[in-house]
């Protein structure tokens, strides 16, 4: 066992060689201090290793050495992109970097769009206010290294405010055209009281990513977000989603991931007003080489808030699953209705799904369940189809999808989640 | 139509535990068959065997339906080659649409026949009809496969897949349990409607009851993996009076 003092010093020298060389971008004023502050939580905090608690199932090597593994660029092809079908406000990112030209007008009634390298140049004062700030706040009792990274380095991503009921979904698009790319972005969102906007995320977005997306919800406020990480196999990403609702904010987020060689998704919700409410839910289909790790921290810091995590994996061939999921009830927070599940189907023995799911519970009223279970396909369900007609390939794809409909059940919209299933049952076809 | 010869089984994780003992049967055309029996006699096993559930390894003898080896068959073409199982105990399925369900079974069966799929008007209509002669209403189709159904609801939807699929040698184990009068007389009217010339019967029950609302041509009782007596309906209202107890004595002398 190494001393807490040496590995805390080998973190520490692992970021000043990552970052040797490197200058912070230039910006304006506020994003540079914004900048600053966050390189020295990382600088102080050293890069995730394995050995962290927060790091025990998922190996980060591959998100921290130095250089970015190639990923091979897998064409579109002949399948329709996901949400094509929804009317939305296309914002288009080629490897990283915000193309305005392959991009929508970002114009929407009650929606302010800027992308970061303008903002960072302007005074926007929201956007000052929040960049990096939930970032900062999420760095305690657990260290996220990786996020103060991507606020001391990215110059893409974008800002967005809402002032009123936005017409139609804001739409992230995220391509591919260089093998070795990486990218790092870091959103903004600030829902002003009352307002309402659903966010699509879809697309490889590079063969190494770091994003991080800032949510500030003011009372009442309703955000839905809806994300797919899919395509290119060869991927590896982290991913931050941070977010603090104010009373009677709504927050809904789920994921779609298919493939990848290694993703993490965390989730980091602050419930700080009455009556808030935070659903978080993901549907993963894993084959092969493939690592995903959801990883969910939500605080409970207001009386009367739901908070939901449902998250359910499909692993095969090696593929490995991790859930880390906690909920934390301060004290106040009475009434506190808090729920959580994560399931895994293992279709054969080769696959693995590590779950720690925890609670950590200070007030004295409130209903508090959470559940994690592995297994196979239903051998009785599969007869009982198969004794009706379906051949076996057909019953167990019905099965799979039954099994993540749960998950997707959590999006609002029946059309996008609609659109999401056809996609899901189009990709585990091709799969056979 | 069925035609069940020396019929041996035992369970493939261990085969110590013989079940069918030597079991045959003949069912033709139009024909409704019963068979009773005292609880663990086999009577189930039978059906999961000749429908092809895992589990089980046949030792000896043979199932065939219409000529056609039962026991080669994976267990859709069995479906697809006419048999129906209405389970004794139907399966809960989280997630899965009664509607998509149906629906994917029908279009499964008649692809592997290749005949034409139903389009989704037809099946709609279809399916309307069929569920509306079982008392079956709009809810119970949305909801998911038998989840959360009573037990009596569980029974009907079994025989709505029947009346959808129109199988040709349609077995039904104990499909008379858990069903209030009322239930049963709607189960037995759809049972009766389906009879035909072409179509036959094995109803799997402990109760004559069942008996009065689908009058069977042969009655067989069934004991230890085996048929020990075969009659006419007079069989079963031996059972209902007597108990089985003459008749295993009979068998065993
Ligand atoms: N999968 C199994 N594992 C262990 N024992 C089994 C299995 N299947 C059947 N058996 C045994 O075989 C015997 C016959 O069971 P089966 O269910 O066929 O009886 P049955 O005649 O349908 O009874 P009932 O009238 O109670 O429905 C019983 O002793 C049962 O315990
Ligand atoms: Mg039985």
């Amino acid at each position: 066992m190494m001393p807490r003092a040496k590995l805390a010093q080998q973190k520490r020298d692992a970021v000043s060689a990552l970052l040797d060389g490197r200058s912070l971008p230039a910006g304006g004023a506020w994003a540079t201090k914004a900048r600053k502050a966050a390189e020295a939580r990382l600088r102080d905090m050293g890069l995730p290793v394995r050995r962290d608690e927060y790091w025990r199932y998922t190996d980060p090597r591959r998100l921290t050495e130095a250089t970015v593994q190639p990923g091979q660029l897998h064409p579109q092809g002949d399948d329709a992109p996901v949400f094509d079908a929804i009317d939305r406000v296309k914002l288009v990112f080629v490897d990283g970097v915000f193309d305005p030209a392959a991009s929508d007008a970002p114009e929407l009634a009650g929606v302010e769009i800027t992308p970061l390298a303008e903002a960072a140049r302007t005074d926007l004062h929201w956007a000052r206010d929040l960049y990096g700030t939930l970032e900062a706040r999420s760095q305690n009792p657990v260290q996220r290294p990786l996020a103060s990274l991507n606020t001391s380095y990215a110059t893409e991503g974008m800002l967005i405010r809402v002032t009123g009921v936005a017409a139609r979904p804001v739409a992230l698009i995220y391509q591919r055209k260089n093998e070795a790319a990486e990218a790092m972005t870091h959103h903004l969102i600030r829902l002003e009281q009352g307002a309402e906007l659903t966010i699509l995320e879809d697309g490889p977005v590079a063969a190494r990513y770091n994003q991080v997306m800032e949510v500030d919800l003011g009372e009442g406020a309703v955000l839905n977000h809806v994300r797919t990480q899919g395509r290119d196999h060869e991927r590896a990403g982290v991913t931050h989603l941070f977010a603090q609702l104010d009373a009677q904010a709504q927050l809904k987020s789920f994921t779609l991931s298919a493939n990848g060689a290694l993703t993490r998704n965390e989730a980091v919700i602050w419930l700080d007003g009455a009556d808030g409410a935070a659903h978080i839910a993901g549907a993963t289909v894993g084959d092969g080489a493939f690592h995903h790790d959801d990883t969910v921290f939500i605080n409970h810091a207001a009386p009367r808030c739901d908070s939901r995590q449902v998250f359910k994996k499909v692993l095969r061939h090696g593929a490995v699953g991790v859930f880390q999921g906690k909920i934390l009830v301060d004290q106040v927070a009475q009434l506190t209705d808090g729920y959580q599940i994560s399931q895994s189907l293992l279709l054969d023995e080769n696959a693995q799904f590590l779950a720690k799911p925890e609670l950590e519970i200070y007030a004295d009223d409130v209903k508090c369940s959470h559940g994690s279970t592995s297994g196979e396909i239903d051998q009785s369900q599969l007869f009982y189809l198969r004794a009706r007609g379906l051949p076996e390939d057909q019953a167990k794809l019905l099965l799979v999808l039954a099994f993540l409909s749960e998950a997707l059940e959590e999006i609002a919209d029946p059309a996008l989640a609609d659109d999401l299933r056809d996609k899901m049952e189009a990709w585990l076809k091709r799969r056979g | 139509m069925l035609e069940i010869n020396n019929l041996h089984c035992e369970l493939e994780e261990d085969t110590d535990v013989k079940i069918l003992k030597g079991l045959s049967l003949t069912i033709n055309p139009g024909e409704v068959h019963a068979i009773m029996g005292p609880n663990g006699s086999g009577k189930s096993t039978l059906s999961y065997v000749l429908s092809g559930r895992d589990g089980y390894e046949v030792t000896e003898g043979s199932a065939t339906l219409e000529g056609a080896d039962l026991l080669e068959m994976e267990p859709e073409e069995r479906a697809a080659a006419g048999l129906f199982l209405a389970f004794q105990y139907p399966v809960e399925i989280p997630g899965v649409g009664n509607m998509t369900f149906l629906r994917t079974a029908v279009n499964s069966q008649r692809k592997a026949r290749g005949e034409d799929e139903l389009s989704a008007g037809e099946f709609l209509k279809l399916v309307r009809a069929k569920a509306k002669e079982l008392q079956i209403d709009a809810d119970m189709l949305k909801r998911p496969v038998n989840v959360g159904f009573s037990g009596g609801e569980k029974k009907r939807n079994e025989i709505l897949q029947m009346a959808m699929l129109e199988p040709k040698m349609c077995i039904l184990d104990e499909t008379d349990s858990g069903l209030d009068v009322d239930a049963m007389k709607l189960v037995s009217d759809g049972v009766n409607a389906l009879r035909d010339a072409g179509r036959s019967f094995l109803v799997i029950t402990h109760y004559q009851r069942l008996l009065n609302h689908i009058k069977p041509d042969v009655v067989h009782i069934m004991s230890e993996g085996r048929i020990i007596k075969t009659g006419g309906p007079e069989l079963a209202l031996e059972v209902e009076e007597n108990g089985y107890g003459d008749l295993l004595a009979e068998a065993q002398s």
